[in-house]
């Protein structure tokens, strides 16, 4: 199962990055997304999957599952969630500003 | 027992700084038009934390290293903030450094920017830089990362002018994926060793020894840390630090690098202390660091962009002491690094200042200032002076104690590239004193812009601070010998956090 996790993550890390290095403002945005997605699975690959319990109550408990990194995954998605709202303002303010499409060209068609 | 409650009580002091500046921005944005009550209010939560932050230096020097357990749940099982004297140090050098900041934005920021919340934004940066500072969390120091970032995306693109925008938007990029990668890091971290309180990883690290592995991870975070310190990776440096308006690029000269610097610190005296390559690469890193950091320096000819490249430079001088890594190094730079946010934050006043009064930005445009303002230009030469590390001024002791733990360990090459480093930054800082506050004077005095008194007395207040911290440095000197004493000794930070029994 985590190796599965693991290869997904690949899966998705590599589209990140894809998008990331095209010159659509939008697209690289997405990128940021889906990166972020990736590293939350990651995270909660880490912590072991499939305990198949519920997170530790008591001392003795034989099977539990560590909270940790789902309260870590819940932190980063607030935060990159917010990241991600602030950057589709930026760059639709940049595009009112430019008015010549959301691209992030270089000085020729500046 | 009733000792020990005394004690928690005190500690509770230590979530102030980051706490208070949280708490009023938020009742800050609430009281969007009133501008005035806005600046009162937000001067005196600075002022008041760099009180806490002086009251907590001073416990920390008489009892040692504070501790603050959220909800009482003891290390390594909940978060923490730890106070010792090399974080503290650090706040309550923002605290002051940002107070003086603020006097600048109260003159130089206009009334619109003002109601677009620009102070509970000031405040959250502040709360996130402290923040950064005094957690024990590698989590949390993540989180206190985002609370600064978040505030300084905003502040870099208030007033929505193009060039703030675009810089912006590369300066929130490279970010989101130097956030990515420090994820990584802890993410891989989590899973090698199952902790993420900083003293117990750095006990297990030392349980397990530093294998491969590790030292992965250890470069992974080493990646993120020089990417927001500007170590090798500084590209977008200068054109986010150049962008915004004179207050705001202060605040971020001053502060926002040393975050940075301050985590390299604190993972490689700390965490990933087994591997001898990690000191080499950091060490060949700051070299290239100041080399390049020179040239662009020596190549520009626009004032902002020369004062940024001279932050670069002494992100690599404060990083040689990290790779010499000795106690006297360890006290270098943190005169250093306290010495740095002050003199950088009075230069980048300086030269807004000077882009302000003129108009222009290019040093060849300008011409014979010295005439038409002989405060702002004799202020820029003292700190000159004080940047280039020239006797009794805040610079000097600094590099005089860097370059003392260069000589004990041996690293000539160190040595030499970091004070050769100097020399470009009095050259590169020497050709606008010349060029524009010296020559023929070609505004008229008809013509010339107003030097505003409260305009010119943060600039006056932050040189005092300059002068005071040269010829004071005794004074502080017992709380330097306690930031190198935690950096040069991690058992004194790990037995603080985890107990004598738990070691």
């Amino acid at each position: 199962m985590e190796t599965l996790i693991t290869l997904l993550v690949g899966v998705l890390v590599t589209v990140g990055v894809y998008l990331l290095l095209s010159k659509e403002m939008l697209r690289i945005i997405l990128g940021t997304a889906i990166l972020s997605h990736a590293i939350n699975l990651l995270l909660l690959t880490m912590g072991g999957l499939k305990k198949g319990d519920v997170p530790l109550l008591t001392e003795n408990a034989a099977e539990y599952t560590d909270a940790l990194p789902q309260a870590l995954i819940l932190t980063a998605i607030v935060i990159s969630f917010a990241v991600t709202a602030f950057l589709l303002v930026l760059s639709y303010r940049l595009y009112q500003e430019s008015n010549r499409g959301p691209g992030l060209r270089g000085r020729q068609d500046e | 027992m009733d000792l020990d409650c005394e004690d928690d009580k005190m500690n509770n002091l230590l979530v102030l700084p980051m706490i208070l500046p949280v708490l009023v921005g938020v009742i800050l944005v609430f009281l969007r038009p009133y501008i005035r009550v806005q600046r009162v209010l937000s001067i005196l939560t600075i002022i008041a934390s760099a009180g806490i932050a002086a009251y907590c230096l001073q416990q920390i020097h008489l009892h040692g290293i504070m501790r603050l357990d959220f909800g009482g749940w003891l290390p390594p099982h909940g978060i923490l903030f730890v106070g010792d004297s090399f974080a503290m140090l650090l706040v309550l050098t923002t605290c002051v450094v940002s107070s003086i900041i603020l006097l600048y934005s109260f003159a130089s920021t206009g009334v619109e920017t003002e109601t677009m919340f620009f102070y509970p934004f000031f405040l959250f940066l502040i709360a996130g830089v402290n923040g950064s500072f005094l957690t024990g969390d590698l989590f949390n120091l993540f989180v206190c990362f985002e609370v600064m970032l978040l505030a300084s995306y905003v502040l870099l693109t208030l007033g929505g002018r193009k060039m703030q925008l675009k810089e912006g938007i590369t300066y929130v990029l490279i970010n989101v994926l130097a956030s990515w990668f420090f994820l990584l890091g802890i993410a891989y971290l989590y899973g090698a060793l199952g902790t993420l309180n900083m003293a117990h990883v750095a006990v297990r690290v030392a349980e397990t020894g530093q294998g491969p592995l590790l030292t992965l991870i250890a470069i992974i975070f080493l990646i993120v840390f020089s990417l927001k310190a500007g170590l090798l990776m500084y590209f977008w440096l200068p054109g986010s630090y150049s962008a915004p308006p004179t207050a705001v690029a202060a605040l971020f000269g001053a502060l926002l690098t040393k975050v940075g610097i301050y985590a390299l610190y604190r993972m490689f005296t700390l965490i990933f202390i087994h591997d001898p390559l990690i000191y080499t690469i950091i060490g060949v890193l700051a070299v290239v660091t100041m080399v390049a950091g020179c040239l662009g320096a020596i190549a520009y000819t626009d004032v902002r962009q020369i004062v940024s490249y001279n932050v670069i430079i002494s992100v690599g001088f404060v990083l040689t002491g990290l790779a010499i890594g000795t106690y006297t190094a360890f006290q270098g730079a943190s005169y250093y690094l306290v010495h740095d946010m002050v003199s950088k934050a009075l230069l980048f006043l300086l030269a807004g200042t000077v882009v302000y009064l003129t108009g222009r930005s290019k040093f060849q445009e300008i011409s014979g200032l010295i005439r038409n303002y002989p405060l702002a230009g004799w202020l820029f030469f003292m700190t000159m002076l004080a940047i280039a590390g020239i006797p009794p001024l805040s610079g000097f002791i600094g590099k005089v104690y860097i370059g003392l733990g260069a000589i004990e360990k041996g690293s000539y090459v160190l040595l030499v590239v970091a004070f050769l480093s100097s020399i470009g930054v009095l050259y590169s800082l020497l050709r606008i004193f010349l060029n524009s506050f010296w020559g023929e004077t070609t505004i008229s005095e008809d013509d010339q812009k107003p030097f505003e008194k409260r305009m010119g007395l943060p600039l006056v207040l932050l040189a005092v601070l300059v002068v005071g911290l040269g010829i004071g440095a005794e004074l502080i000197a017992p709380y330097i010998q306690d930031a190198a004493n935690t950096l040069a000794n991690p058992e004194q930070y790990i037995r603080a956090v985890l107990g004598d029994d738990l070691k």
